[in-house]
């Protein structure tokens, strides 16, 4: 059981298998996260002498959702991947969350992928009263890599190098540079954050305590094209996270950017001979189990000040099938009735299905606003769930 | 923050250029010592218990600097690790602790008698004396990397053992995880509820994980002797009170840990302890004796004296803020304590604060008469 051909243990603490289960099973007890409703005694009773081929461990997936038992706006995952092998040695574990997160997502399912922006309907008219500015982003890993909570300095390192060399080729609407956070002067920095690309070292205790911040800020960076309307972060929460945005409502610009910019980045890994993590079971393979399938995230900030108000905005939302949040992002709240609405799926619908429900929910939710700024009912208007 | 991550077997695949940490920016003891070379030896090797070099140097590769003091930027995640990764520590040390060379023997004296005075330190300037040390249980992993079942281990020794102390040791434990509200704002008026850290060296060191599991606080009834459950290290010991009589805390200090050692014997425990680095604990600047023993006292004057640091230094003294090791003095009240933890045993490091803070309050008396200290200047100890 103490495994010590390799360099490393196959348990990081060796000890702890001398101590029975009941001593080692965390006190879950105060928690409130997917992990935490599904990890059983007898579960990690299973799990515990397992890791992957990288050394990643039960314990290692469970250590963010240990350490934060719940978060006041969102019921956090507590879980995340090390490597691609994660999702098959712990399976048990992350089926089980999945499903509950994606659905009823069921071990069976297939997923499916479409990036062919042509196939978005509408999405070039919201109205830019309130339609503030217009964002999609999502998250790649490179196979071959083991990921941010587990990720050693060299391989780190060679995610952006890699990506580096991949973004260089860009061209055209593209055409862009990188910044790497060691190595920034003052004045890009200033820029940066002025124009709201720069990510600073995570503060979030989610991240920190799945060691994501690790060897901070080495090896991380930000990529931009020259009319900063296209954004790749290096080696944050994922290997890669690339992001489309512009002020105003025009959606479908902003997809059809992602799309095409995404399939540039993807071709010229393959070129390398390193695709990304895919399967057809969990789409693209990403740290967090929230982010599998899809991976995107595609969202509006927008004045909703009357709609967010009212006794069925969240009825609405859960119908729609999308989620707010604040302008700050995932763990802030929303100022001055500015909302981000984003899709709430990743799994289980296709790129194209996610940003036509936030195009045709949004365009909705706005049509609401105005009828609540007349003082009329709405009624009506509540759509079916999707 | 991170645990179990750095055993990243894939890493063995690149180069040790490619691995070694990036320490450009870096002002801390351990990227003063660690060369490429020096992690190129090491980075294949681990405790039994499976801690690697990579685990031993995380905080300090994270934590570049800090502002106030010279930080060490490593630790041990079990006592092997001071034997395994001896090449990397032993420089450390000896850069930390006045040139404690490989060779050099430590001596532990717990015998309170031994101190000469300290009964007497003037309480218009001495508000608080205080005195501290840590302890590790043999056979167990440190807090930057045991597992949830040593740690509740150490609590249930800890806990049999305090509950067997009587007398004006006789005390009660309180778990973190089920202290009322009542209870604990009461610990917090009594300035002994420690809380989660939330220094970054601490985090990064993945200390904090599983909080507030197998943690707690037991303190005697008259709430001057506190044990500090699974914090930094497996047990901090406190003895301290109001006003400047540091022989009393310093005689309590001694004989309630003696007592607690001789409980934790008659069980089949001992504590972490050698003849070359003393008393084993977390930190390799709390090695030796781990004994900080301090005062909160009213220096003004002297703080803003260009002398200051001279003096300190040569009387072997720290200075810190009031509210610990991060914080900067308020109001002129500063925390005075022994810069030394190995190499000299605890009755002489309790002395020289005795006598450094004697000497220090008379120097603040002289320039508040507008005269100057200059014969009262020490030597080096």
């Amino acid at each position: 059981m103490l495994n010590s051909i390799m360099p490393f243990g196959n348990t990081h603490n060796n000890f702890k298998l001398n101590f029975k289960v009941e001593e080692e099973y965390p006190d879950l007890t105060k928690h409130n996260n997917h992990m935490a409703k599904v990890l059983t005694k007898d579960m990690y009773a299973k799990l515990r002498d397992k890791q992957t081929p990288s050394g990643f461990t039960l314990d290692d997936v469970i250590q963010t959702g240990v350490d934060n038992p719940g978060h006041p706006f969102i019921m956090t995952v507590g879980c995340v991947a090390g490597d691609e092998e994660s999702y098959e040695v712990f399976k048990d574990l992350l089926d089980p969350i999945i499903s509950d997160r994606h659905s009823g997502y069921k071990p069976t399912d297939k997923h499916k992928t479409d990036l062919n922006f042509e196939n978005l309907k509408g999405g070039d008219d919201l109205d830019p009263n309130y339609v503030l500015s217009s964002r999609v982003r999502t998250g790649r890993s490179i196979k071959g890599y083991t990921l941010p909570p587990h990720n050693s300095r060299g391989e780190r390192r060679a995610v952006e190098r890699l990506s580096v060399e991949a973004l260089d080729t860009l061209d055209g609407e593209f055409k862009g540079k990188y910044y790497p956070l060691n190595k920034m002067t003052d004045a890009e920095q200033e820029q940066l954050i002025a124009d709201h690309f720069l990510f600073d070292k995570p503060v979030s205790p989610l991240l920190l305590g799945a060691g994501m911040a690790r060897d901070w800020p080495d090896a991380r960076g930000i990529w931009h094209n020259d009319a900063k309307s296209f954004l790749v972060w290096v080696n944050e929460e994922d290997h890669l996270r690339v992001i489309s945005m512009e002020k105003g409502g025009n959606m479908k610009e902003v997809f059809r950017r992602f799309c095409v910019g995404l399939k540039r980045i993807e071709e010229t890994f393959k070129k390398h001979n390193h695709g990304f993590m895919w399967n057809e079971h969990l789409g693209y393979v990403l740290t967090c189990p929230s982010n599998l399938g899809t991976g995107l995230r595609g969202g509006v900030h927008v004045k909703l000040p009357k709609l967010s108000t009212h006794a069925k905005f969240e009825e609405i939302l859960g119908r729609l099938r999308l989620q707010k949040r604040g302008t700050g992002g995932v763990d802030t709240a929303s100022v001055g009735g500015v909302f981000d609405i984003s899709n709430a799926d990743r799994l289980g619908s296709s790129e194209v299905d996610q940003v036509q429900m936030v195009v045709d929910g949004v365009k909705l939710m706005v049509e609401m606003e105005k009828k609540l700024e007349k003082g009329e009912a709405i009624d009506g208007m509540i759509p079916a769930q999707k | 923050m991170p645990f179990g991550n750095t055993h990243n077997k894939l890493k063995m695949n690149y180069s040790a250029e490619q691995e070694y940490p990036d320490l450009s920016q870096h002002n801390n003891h351990m990227a003063k010592v660690l060369t490429p070379e020096m992690y190129a030896n090491l980075r294949d090797k681990e405790t039994p218990s499976g801690f690697t070099v990579d685990d031993v140097i995380q905080t300090g590769i994270d934590n570049p600097g800090h502002p106030f003091i010279m930080t060490v930027g490593c630790v041990a995640g079990d006592e092997e690790t001071y034997e395994v990764f001896k090449e990397l520590l032993d420089p450390v040390i000896e850069d930390r602790h006045g040139g404690y060379k490989p060779s050099d023997k430590h001596k532990t004296d717990l015998n309170p008698d031994n101190l000469v005075g300290g009964d007497d330190l003037d309480p218009n300037y001495v508000l608080s004396s205080r005195v501290r040390t840590g302890r590790s249980v043999r056979g167990f992993c440190l807090p930057p990397h045991c597992s949830r079942g040593e740690r509740r281990a150490i609590e249930n020794m800890a806990i049999e053992s305090l509950a067997s102390l009587d007398g004006d040791l006789n005390g009660q434990y309180y778990a973190l995880k089920n202290m009322t509200d009542d209870e604990q704002q009461q610990l917090i008026d009594d300035h002994f509820l420690f809380d989660k850290p939330v220094s970054p060296l601490l985090l990064a060191s993945g200390m904090g994980r599983d909080w507030p599991d197998g943690r707690g606080i037991w303190h005697n009834d008259g709430k001057t002797f506190l044990v500090w459950v699974n914090e930094e290290d497996h047990l901090r010991v406190i003895s301290m009170q109001k006003g400047g009589n540091m022989k009393e805390v310093f005689h309590r200090f001694c004989t309630g840990l003696t007592k607690i050692e001789s409980l934790f014997k008659d069980k089949g425990h001992e504590f972490m302890w050698n003849e070359h680095l003393g008393y084993v604990l977390t930190c390799p600047s709390n090695l030796g004796t781990g004994l900080r023993a301090g005062v909160h006292v009213k220096l003004p004057n002297v703080s803003k004296h260009e002398k200051f640091g001279e003096v300190l230094k040569r009387l072997r003294l720290q200075k810190r803020g009031t509210g610990g090791v991060d914080t900067a003095a308020v109001g002129g009240v500063f925390d005075i304590s022994n810069a030394d933890r190995l190499g000299f045993s605890e009755v002489e490091l309790v002395q020289m604060v005795v006598d450094g803070v004697k000497t220090l309050v008379e120097m603040e008396k002289r320039l508040e008469g507008g005269q100057s200290f200059d014969d009262l200047m020490p030597d080096q100890k």
